[in-house]
């Protein structure tokens, strides 16, 4: 067990320098800078900067370094410093900008995950237990659609039916003049009223996939010996469901547990967007289009950091649970 | 015919009929199979079905409302539709269409803008139409800029399905290769080849697409962009195809045929063509259906971000952009129908792919 623990943290460290070198380099991919980008957006403004201005910005940002000098400076304020460098756009460390959304995120991913958690396991054991039932029909359809349909059209969809039909204040996390207001009753109810639909959108993408899976582990479990065995032995369904094909059929969740752990940091980029709420994701995006060099790389390196981690955690995870890991 | 004679058709039969008889139960995959037979033609032949081009500006006709074509006109009647009235709300300055009494009769085979037959000569042939100064026949309604949402919707189709298709056949061939040297040559190849593959499952999807497509510039040539999406979609989904052949590939090798050939001498590249690869087509046709969903879904997400394609390509993507904020949604939901077009054939790919692997599978009812 040990020896599995400390492998898959050595095997973590090379991955962990290339998923950092990439993220550095995907950011650098763009032809142009985060100068060009500038620039293009002051003459728009009807700003003209002369060459040797653009020259000179550059300079001060370190863009003329070549690219090897600029991410060994990159990381290495990062390892020792804890310093994630400067937006561009914002002129502000791009820690605190991430600082400033992660709260709010971390609250709406990490409740609909457990809705969909919630949800999906309990839906996906009856519904391999009572396979072809209506219940089961019902749950296969919402899973089907539940995962054909793309998030922002969900999101979009029911920002519409509640504007047009239900007359409801929607997008964003609460109206305009609670923006500014201290935390009141009214506010938090205010919230509890913008906050439905992000969550039923993203609860619904991943409860749909989750069933499936449930279910067909499920039904692979249960027609094997040890159910029968259990049965004969005269424990009752709930027993023997719960207690042992339940168990085997949760180690796919268990091996993908870790990927929960990113996707609780970005929280959902495009239905953020749409919806536009005040997450990590809507800047991650802001910062790829303007080229924010270090926002966006910070943020890739924390998301695949958090990757690497989820996926080390879920294979400890799995050693633990699942014996046949562990000795095989 | 007797239950001998069925039997005995059951056991000479090929393993393609007994998989053509077991996906032909699969009733909902075969109705798929025929809507994305239906929705590829109809992309293909997009200029004709389409009634307009669909880059065509009509300035007086904004946000015109879907279009019913009427049939029943006390009894059965050609199809016609109502003339509308342009007005404008004095209060809100918005312009609004009525319908008044005056019909127009649908027109089969007219004449309107041309088109080239693919690449052979040109055409100015239109499926169907109407004649009117003022009014064009708008099935699905127009968007902001008087566009026909219909003829942009078949249009779209071209582009977006078949990047879905473009895309799996990259992923195909980089699955398929890096699959077949690890499940078949294992030991230190297949280590490296594992350690890449997490390693690509370790970067997060969404960034990584939004950050590849981020650095397209917006100044390159259309084509050579899509070209590029579906080389980013493929990129990251290749992985879950080699992870389906590299299992089958394992398993496979130690079966006794396998080791047959190889006793007989037969080389290595004839195992694995003649031997190994046709005893899993099945598993990769129904794995690259179910792959290409993805593609259109990821081609989706990333042009309706801002990140993918751009106008003037005209993708199901593309097409969504013009419904991202709330006030064009309220004031034209027609704008969304190029989502429930993803809808629509999302769904059938994935119904396709199901029937297809139940059918592949030979252990299945």
């Amino acid at each position: 067990m040990l020896r599995i623990i400390l492998t898959r943290c050595l095997w973590a460290i090379p991955t962990l320098i290339v998923v950092s070198f990439i993220s550095f380099v995907i950011i650098q991919l763009p032809p142009g800078d985060y100068v060009t980008a500038y620039v293009a957006e002051l003459r728009r403004g009807g700003e003209y900067l002369t060459d040797t201005q653009v020259e000179l910005m550059r300079q001060d940002f370190g863009l003329r370094d070549p690219i090897l000098w600029q991410y060994a400076r990159w990381i290495t304020k990062i390892l020792l410093h804890g310093d994630f460098g400067q937006s561009f756009h914002y002129n502000a460390p791009v820690s605190s900008l991430i600082w400033d959304r992660l709260g709010l995120t971390l609250l709406l991913s990490t409740i609909s995950l457990v809705f969909t958690w919630g949800i999906a396991i309990p839906i996906g054991v009856y519904s391999a237990t009572r396979q072809y039932s209506v219940v089961d029909y019902v749950v296969t359809i919402f899973g089907f659609v539940g995962k054909g349909i793309p998030e922002f059209l969900l999101a979009l969809i029911l920002m519409w039916v509640g504007f047009s039909w239900l007359n409801m204040d929607v997008g964003g996390l609460m109206s305009p003049e609670f923006d500014t207001a201290p935390w009141s009753i009214a506010k938090a109810l205010n919230v509890l009223e913008h906050v439905w639909i992000p969550i039923v959108v993203l609860a619904t993408s991943g409860a749909a996939g989750l069933i499936r899976v449930m279910r067909a582990n499920m039904l692979d479990e249960l027609g094997k010996p040890y159910v029968e065995t259990a049965y004969a032995q005269g424990f009752s369904e709930r027993q023997v469901v719960w207690n042992y094909p339940v168990r085997v059929a949760l180690n796919p969740f268990i091996s993908t547990v870790g990927w929960a752990l990113p996707a609780l940091f970005s929280g959902d980029v495009i239905t953020a967007v749409v919806l536009n709420l005040p997450t990590t994701g809507p800047l991650l995006l802001q910062a790829l289009k303007m080229q924010d060099m270090y926002l966006a790389g910070g943020f890739i390196l924390i998301l695949s950091t958090f990757t690497v981690v989820g996926t080390l955690l879920s294979d400890i995870l799995l050693a633990w649970s699942d014996p046949r890991v562990r000795l095989g | 015919m007797t239950d001998t004679s069925r039997a005995e058709s059951h056991f000479t039969a090929s393993a393609r009929t007994l998989m053509w008889r077991r996906f032909r139960k699969h009733r909902l995959a075969v109705v798929s199979l025929v809507f994305l037979v239906a929705c590829y033609l109809a992309a293909l032949f997009a200029p004709f079905l389409a009634p307009y081009p669909p880059d065509k500006i009509e300035k007086l006709q904004t946000f015109v409302p879907p279009q019913m074509v009427h049939i029943w006109d006390g009894g059965p009647a050609w199809p016609f539709v109502y003339e509308l009235k342009r007005t404008r709300n004095a209060e809100t300055a918005r312009v609004t269409y009525e319908q008044t009494d005056k019909k127009i009769p649908v027109q089969f085979f007219v004449r309107g803008a041309e088109w080239s037959v693919f690449g052979l000569g040109t055409s100015d042939l239109h499926l169907f139409g109407i004649e009117a100064k003022k009014q064009k026949l708008n099935l699905l309604g127009t968007d902001s800029l008087g566009q026909d949402v219909f003829s942009r919707l078949l249009y779209g189709a071209r582009v977006t399905l078949s990047a879905g298709l473009v895309g799996v056949a990259f992923a195909f061939v980089l699955g398929l290769t890096m699959g077949a040297i690890s499940g078949y040559y294992g030991g230190r190849v297949d280590t490296a080849i594992q350690r890449l593959m997490e390693f690509i499952r370790s970067v997060p999807t969404i960034p990584l697409w939004m950050g590849l497509a981020a650095a397209l510039p917006i100044e390159w040539d259309p084509l050579f962009v899509y070209v590029l999406i579906t080389l980013i979609l493929a990129l990251i989904s290749w992985t879950s195809l080699a992870r389906v052949v590299r299992g089958r590939f394992l398993s496979l090798k130690s079966e006794d045929y396998v080791l047959a050939a190889r006793l007989s001498g037969a080389s290595q590249t004839r195992i694995i063509t003649r031997h190994m690869l046709p005893a899993m087509t099945s598993y990769i046709i129904a794995a690259m259906t179910l792959a290409v969903p993805e593609m259109i879904l990821g081609e989706t997400a990333l042009s309706f971000l801002g990140l993918g394609l751009r106008p003037p390509v005209v993708s199901w993507g593309v097409l969504l952009q013009d419904a991202q904020n709330l006030r064009s949604v309220a004031l034209a939901p027609w704008l969304l129908t190029p989502g429930l077009a993803v809808v629509l054939v999302v769904l059938a790919f994935n119904f396709l792919g199901d029937g297809l692997r139940d059918a592949a599978d030979p252990y299945g009812q």
